[in-house]
C-alpha cells in the first residue's frame, strides 16, 4: 500500500573539495514503505544520509520533506531542526548510543521535546509541578513498551555501553523510534548481525512500519535484508543513481550487478 | 613615523618569538589533534635552563659570546627536549583512545604541575640575566626619537625564520616528515603499513620542545627576566597565533606568530598597554568565531 | 612484567630522572652578596633519581586490574546503596557540626572554607561533569558574584542578602554572554576561550579602578544579618543587635557560626536543585551532550542551549559563592580570582569524579585541608593538584569514587539484585 511522497530528493549533490561525492541524485521515498538505498562501498549513500539529516550542507539540490502542514526543505535546515520540527530521526554506522546512561535513560532523553515543555522549560519541573511528573510517567510507558518490542526489558537499567552489540543496534532503532518520527533513516542496521538477528530485525522493521506509519529509509549491506522487506530499492554507484525500482527489477538490472560484481571478462 | 617604526621592529621580533612556540602547538595538534595545554611551560623550562646554563658557563669562564650563546642552545634545547618526551609519554600517551575530556584535564595537570615544579625549585621571584649581547643599529632618526635595530633582534627573527624553513624541507621530505603526515591523516592505517606512530608522535613533541626551547632562551636574552608565571601567558598567546594561522599549518604559525607579536606591539604603544593582553585574547575568540579555520587553515569537515 | 625487563625499565626512568634533575633540582641561581651565584644541589638530584627507581619498580610490581566490563567499584557501590541514609547521616552531623564539644571557632571557619569549595565544586559539576563542558575560568563567574556585591554595597548600600540573588543572576547572565559565541567550539578551544575569559576578567578587575578597586579591591563588605538583626557589638544607627534580642552576652562567634550556616543552607540549596535538575530534560540533556553531542542533535536536541544552560545554571552558583566570600572575607582583590583558583575548583570535580556530589564534597574536604597541616603541605598542595589530575585520568578517568546513579530506574533499587 504506496502512501503519498515523503521525501522528494532533487538533483542533490554533495562536493568535498575536488571530490563529488554525489552527483545530481533524485529520487522519492514514499509513507509507510520501506526504501532501501544501495551501492558498493563509497557510493555515497551515508553522504546522502548526512545531507538528509543536516550534518552535511548539500552543495546544490533539494530535500523536500513532505508533512501535513506543508513542505520542508531540509537542505536548508538545521541538522537538530530536521529532527526536532521534521520528524526525521536516525541510527548510526558506528553505533552512537549514550554509553554511560542506562538503557532507559537513552529512550527518556529521546522525548526531550515533549517533556521539556511539559516542565516548562525545566521551571515547572523545578518547581514540583505535577505537569511534568504525569508526563514522565507518560515517556517512561512509551519506553517500557518499546523496551518490550526489543526485547530489552531486563535490562532497562543496564549501562547501555554494557550490552551486546545486537542489542546496541535495537536499543539504537527504538530511541529513534521514540522521537515519533515520520521518516526513519537506518544506516546499516544488520551491520555484524548474525542470521537470526537479521531475520528478527527484518520482523521488527516490518512491523514498524505496519504498525507506526513512518516511511523508512535503509541504507544496507546484507541483500537478505533488501530484498527480504524493502518496498523499493535506489542503486547508487560513484555518487550516482544507477537504478530505482522494486526489489525483483533491481536483483536482475545488469547495470547493477556490473557495480557490484564487475563485467565478467571475455 | 619612526615610533612606528620602532613598534614594528619590536613587534616582529616578539612576534617570532610567538611563532617558536606556535609552532610546536601547531605540530602537536596537527598530529594527535589535541591541544598541548603544557606546552607553555615547555618554553618557560627552556627559559630557565638557559638562564642557569649563562651562569654555569660565566662561572666556569666561557666568556666568548659566540660560544657561549650556542652552548647555551645545546643545553637549553637538549634538557628540554627531554621534558618534553617525558610529558608526553607520562600525561598523553596512556590517554591516546580515552574519552575525549581525558587528555586535556591531564595536560591542564601537567600544566599546574610544571609551574609549581620550577617555583618550588627556583623560587617564585623573577631571575634576571645582565645583558648578553650589545649594539645594533640605528636606522633613522626624526624628532629626536631614534629608531634601534639590535643584533639580538635580528638574530631572533632570522634564526625563527631559518628554523620554520628548516622544518618545512623536513616535513616535506624526509621520512620523519612523511610519517608525521600520514599519522595526522589516518594513524591506524599508518600504524598498519609500518610506521611506529609512537615514535613519530614522540619526535613531534620533542621538536615542539626544541623550538619552545629557542624561543625561551631568546626570551631570556630579549627581556633579560624571568619567572615561573611566563609560559602561562606566552601559552595562551601563542596557541592565538597558531589558531590565527590555522592550526595545523606550520607557515600558518609562524604568520599568526607575527601579526600577534605586532597586534600586542603596537597596542601596547599606541593605547593602553594594561589591556593588550585583553586585545590578544579578544582576537582569539573572534578568530575562533568568526573563522575557526584560520588564516592558513583548511576548514575541518566533521565526521559523522 | 619480568623482574628484569622491570628492572631495566626503572634503570631508564631513574635515568631520564637524572637528566631532567640536573638543571632545575641540581642548579639554582641565587643571589649572594649582590652578585649572582650557581648553587649546585646533587644531593636533591640523587634523591629524585632514586625515588623515581623505587617508585617504578613498585608501579610495576603491583598487579595491573584488568579492565572489565562492568567495573565494579565495592566502595563505591556500598555508598550509592546507602546513599540516602549517608545524606542524611552527614546533614544532621554538619547542622551540630558548630556546637560538638571539640569544635572551635577555627574548626567552624574552617568547615565554612570547604563548604564555599564544595558550593564551587558543585556548580563547576554541572559544567564539567554532567556537560563535560571544560570550563577553565570558572573563577571569572566567581568573581563576578564577590565585585558585584562589593560594588553593590559600596555604591548602594546593599546588605548581604539583597545583594546575593542579584550576585548571582549576574554572574549567570555573564556566562550567558560569554557562553553565546564560544560553546559551539570543540572541547580544547572552549577550554582555552574560556581560560582567556577569565584572565580578562581578572585584567579588568586590576585594572578597571574607577569601579572595582584596582588591585586593592573593596573593603568593608557588609556581613549578612540575621533578619535584619546585625551580629556585631553594637548596631549602627542604634537598633538591636543579634546578641540583645536574644538575650545572649555579644561574642564574635555568633557572627562564625552564622556565617557557617549561611553557606551550608546555600550548598544545601545548590544541592537540591542539582539533584533534581538531573532528574529534569534538562540535565538528562546535559548528560546526553557529555556522552555524545552528535546523537543529541539526530534527537532533535539543540546542543547550544543546552550547553548555554549548563554554563548559566554553573555561573548562577559561582555567584552565590562569590557573594558569599566577599560577605566572610570582608575584602576582595583580583588575586583571589586567578587561574589558580579555576584550578583548584577543577582538581576538586575531577578528583572527586566527574558528576558525583559525593566525591566532590571528599575531593574538597581533602584539598582544603591538607594545606592546613603544615606550610610544607601548603607549598606543595597545588603541586600536588596537578599531579593528581594527571595520575587521575590515567589510572581512574572516573574519578576516585565516581559510579554513576541512572536518574531514573524502571525497577526500584530494593529489587535489584
Amino acid at each position: 500500500m504506496p502512501g503519498a511522497p515523503l521525501l522528494g530528493v532533487e538533483e542533490l549533490t554533495m562536493r568535498f573539495g575536488g571530490l563529488l561525492a554525489v552527483d545530481q541524485l533524485s529520487f522519492t521515498a514514499y509513507a509507510r514503505e520501506i526504501t532501501a538505498i544501495i551501492g558498493p562501498n563509497g557510493a555515497g549513500k551515508t553522504t546522502v544520509f548526512n545531507c538528509l539529516t543536516g550534518f552535511y550542507r548539500p552543495s546544490a539540490g533539494r530535500l523536500a520533506l513532505h508533512r501535513q502542514e506543508g513542505v520542508l526543505p531540509l537542505e536548508r535546515m538545521e541538522g537538530y531542526r530536521i529532527a526536532r520540527d521534521g520528524g526525521v530521526a536516525r541510527t548510526f554506522q558506528n553505533i552512537r548510543l549514550f554509553a554511560g546512561m542506562t538503557v532507559l535513560e537513552n529512550l527518556i532523553v529521546a522525548q526531550h521535546q515533549p517533556l521539556m515543555r511539559a516542565s516548562l522549560y525545566t521551571f515547572g519541573g523545578l518547581l514540583g509541578l505535577s505537569g511534568y511528573r504525569a508526563a514522565e510517567r507518560a515517556a517512561v510507558e512509551k519506553a517500557r513498551y518499546w523496551l518490550d518490542r526489543i526485547a530489552l526489558s531486563d535490562s532497562a537499567d543496564r549501562e547501555a555501553g554494557t550490552l551486546p552489540y545486537g542489542a546496541q543496534r535495537r536499543l539504537e532503532i527504538a530511541r529513534a523510534m521514540c522521537t515519533d518520527p515520520l521518516l526513519l533513516c537506518l544506516d546499516e542496521p544488520a551491520a555484524g548481525l548474525n542470521p537470526r538477528e537479521s531475520a528478527d530485525l527484518n520482523q521488527l522493521l516490518l512491523a514498524i512500519r505496519a504498525q507506526h506509519g513512518v516511511g523508512i529509509l535503509l541504507i544496507e549491506h546484507d541483500m537478505n535484508v533488501v530484498m527480504g522487506i524493502s518496498d523499493h530499492i535506489v542503486v547508487l554507484d560513484y555518487g550516482k543513481k544507477i537504478a530505482d525500482g522494486a526489489p525483483a527489477e533491481i536483483r536482475s538490472d545488469p547495470a547493477v550487478i556490473k557495480a557490484y560484481l564487475g563485467e565478467p571478462e571475455t | 613615523m619612526s615610533y612606528f617604526l620602532q613598534q614594528l621592529i619590536n613587534g616582529l621580533t616578539l612576534g617570532a618569538i610567538y611563532a617558536l612556540i606556535a609552532l610546536g602547538y601547531t605540530m602537536v595538534y596537527g598530529i594527535i589533534g589535541m591541544i598541548n595545554f603544557a606546552h607553555g611551560e615547555i618554553y618557560m623550562i627552556g627559559a630557565f635552563v638557559s638562564l642557569t646554563t649563562f651562569f654555569v658557563l660565566g662561572a666556569v669562564g666561557v666568556t666568548w659570546v659566540p660560544l657561549a650563546l650556542v652552548l647555551v642552545l645545546i643545553a637549553a634545547m637538549g634538557f628540554t627536549a627531554v621534558y618534553g618526551w617525558t610529558v608526553e609519554r607520562i600525561a598523553y600517551r596512556p590517554l591516546r583512545g580515552s574519552f575525549r575530556l581525558a587528555p586535556l584535564i591531564s595536560a591542564i595537570g601537567m600544566s599546574i604541575f610544571l609551574q609549581n615544579y620550577v617555583q618550588l625549585l627556583q623560587g617564585a621571584r623573577v631571575k634576571s640575566l645582565p645583558p648578553v649581547i650589545h649594539g645594533g643599529f640605528q636606522l633613522m632618526e626624526s624628532n629626536g626619537f631614534v629608531v634601534q635595530l639590535s643584533y639580538l633582534q635580528i638574530m631572533i627573527m632570522t634564526l625563527t625564520i631559518a628554523l620554520m624553513a628548516g622544518f618545512s624541507i623536513m616535513i616535506a621530505a624526509t621520512p620523519l616528515g612523511r610519517a608525521q603526515r600520514a599519522c595526522e591523516q589516518d594513524m591506524t592505517m599508518a600504524a598498519l603499513l609500518g610506521i611506529n606512530v609512537d615514535r613519530t608522535i614522540s619526535t613531534t613533541f620533542v621538536i615542539g620542545a626544541l623550538l619552545a626551547a629557542v624561543a625561551g632562551t631568546m626570551v631570556t636574552l630579549y627581556y633579560g627576566v624571568i619567572d615561573f608565571f611566563i609560559g602561562f601567558l606566552a601559552g595562551i598567546k601563542a596557541f592565538t597565533a597558531a589558531v590565527l594561522g590555522g592550526i595545523g599549518s606550520l607557515p600558518g604559525a609562524v604568520l599568526g606568530g607575527f601579526v600577534i607579536g605586532l597586534i600586542e606591539a603596537f597596542w601596547s604603544g599606541y593605547f593602553n598597554a594594561a589591556y593588550k593582553d585583553v586585545a590578544v585574547f579578544g582576537i582569539l575568540i573572534l578568530v575562533l568565531i568568526f573563522r575557526p579555520s584560520g588564516l592558513l587553515g583548511r576548514p575541518e569537515v566533521e565526521k559523522v | 612484567m619480568p623482574l628484569k625487563g622491570l628492572a631495566k625499565d626503572s634503570a631508564l626512568a631513574a635515568f631520564v630522572a637524572l637528566i631532567l634533575a640536573i638543571p632545575l633540582v641540581g642548579l639554582n641561581t641565587v643571589e649572594r652578596d649582590g652578585r649572582i651565584v650557581v648553587e649546585t644541589r646533587f644531593s636533591w638530584v640523587a634523591i629524585a633519581v632514586v625515588a623515581v627507581f623505587v617508585g617504578r619498580l613498585l608501579l610495576g610490581l603491583v598487579p595491573r586490574r584488568q579492565k572489565q566490563a562492568t567495573d565494579k567499584r565495592p566502595l563505591a557501590a556500598l555508598l550509592d546503596k546507602h546513599a540516602r541514609a549517608l545524606g542524611w547521616c552527614s546533614l544532621a552531623g554538619l547542622v551540630i557540626w558548630p556546637f560538638l564539644p571539640f569544635s572551635s571557632t577555627y574548626l567552624v571557619d574552617l568547615a565554612s572554607n570547604i563548604l564555599t569549595y564544595i558550593l564551587l565544586g558543585w556548580g563547576l559539576n554541572i559544567v564539567v561533569g554532567l556537560a563535560g563542558l571544560l570550563n577553565l575560568g570558572y573563577a571569572g563567574f566567581y568573581a563576578v558574584g564577590a565585585y558585584t556585591f562589593g560594588i553593590a554595597a559600596q555604591s548602594f548600600g546593599l546588605g548581604f542578602w539583597e545583594a546575593l540573588p542579584l550576585a548571582g543572576l549576574l554572574a549567570a547572565a555573564v556566562g550567558i554572554l560569554l557562553g553565546f559565541p564560544v560553546l559551539r567550539l570543540r572541547g580544547d578551544y572552549l577550554a582555552i576561550v574560556t581560560l582567556g575569559f577569565g584572565e580578562i576578567i581578572r585584567i579588568i578587575l586590576i585594572n578597571w579602578s574607577s569601579v572595582t578597586g584596582g588591585p586593592n579591591g573593596i573593603n568593608d563588605i557588609p556581613r549578612p544579618t540575621f533578619f535584619g538583626l546585625p551580629l556585631t557589638a553594637r548596631a549602627a544607627g542604634g537598633g538591636e543587635t543579634f546578641a540583645q534580642f536574644f538575650g545572649l552576652s555579644y561574642s564574635p562567634q555568633h557572627r562564625i557560626v552564622f556565617l557557617y550556616f549561611v553557606v551550608l543552607g546555600l550548598a544545601l540549596a545548590t544541592n537540591v536543585i542539582t539533584l533534581r535538575l538531573r532528574r529534569l530534560p534538562i540535565g538528562r540533556a546535559w548528560e546526553a551532550l557529555r556522552e555524545d553531542e552528535i546523537a543529541c542533535r539526530a534527537l532533535g536536541i539543540n546542543p547550544t542551549s543546552v550547553k548555554l544552560s549548563a554554563f548559566a545554571i554553573g555561573a548562577l552558583f559561582a555567584g552565590f559563592a562569590g557573594a558569599f566570600f566577599a560577605t566572610r572575607q570582608n575584602f576582595i582583590s583580583p588575586e583571589s580570582f586567578g587561574f589558580q583558583e579555576s584550578a583548584t575548583v577543577l582538581a576538586i570535580v575531577v578528583l572527586g569524579g566527574m558528576g558525583s556530589q559525593l566525591g566532590i564534597v571528599l575531593a574538597a574536604v581533602v584539598l582544603v585541608t591538607l594545606p592546613e597541616f603544615g606550610r610544607d603541605f601548603a607549598q606543595f598542595r597545588m603541586l600536588l593538584f596537578g599531579a593528581a589530575m594527571v595520575a587521575i585520568m590515567v589510572w581512574r578517568p572516573r574519578g576516585l569514587l565516581s559510579l554513576r546513579a541512572p536518574s531514573i530506574r524502571l525497577a526500584p533499587s530494593s529489587e535489584r539484585r
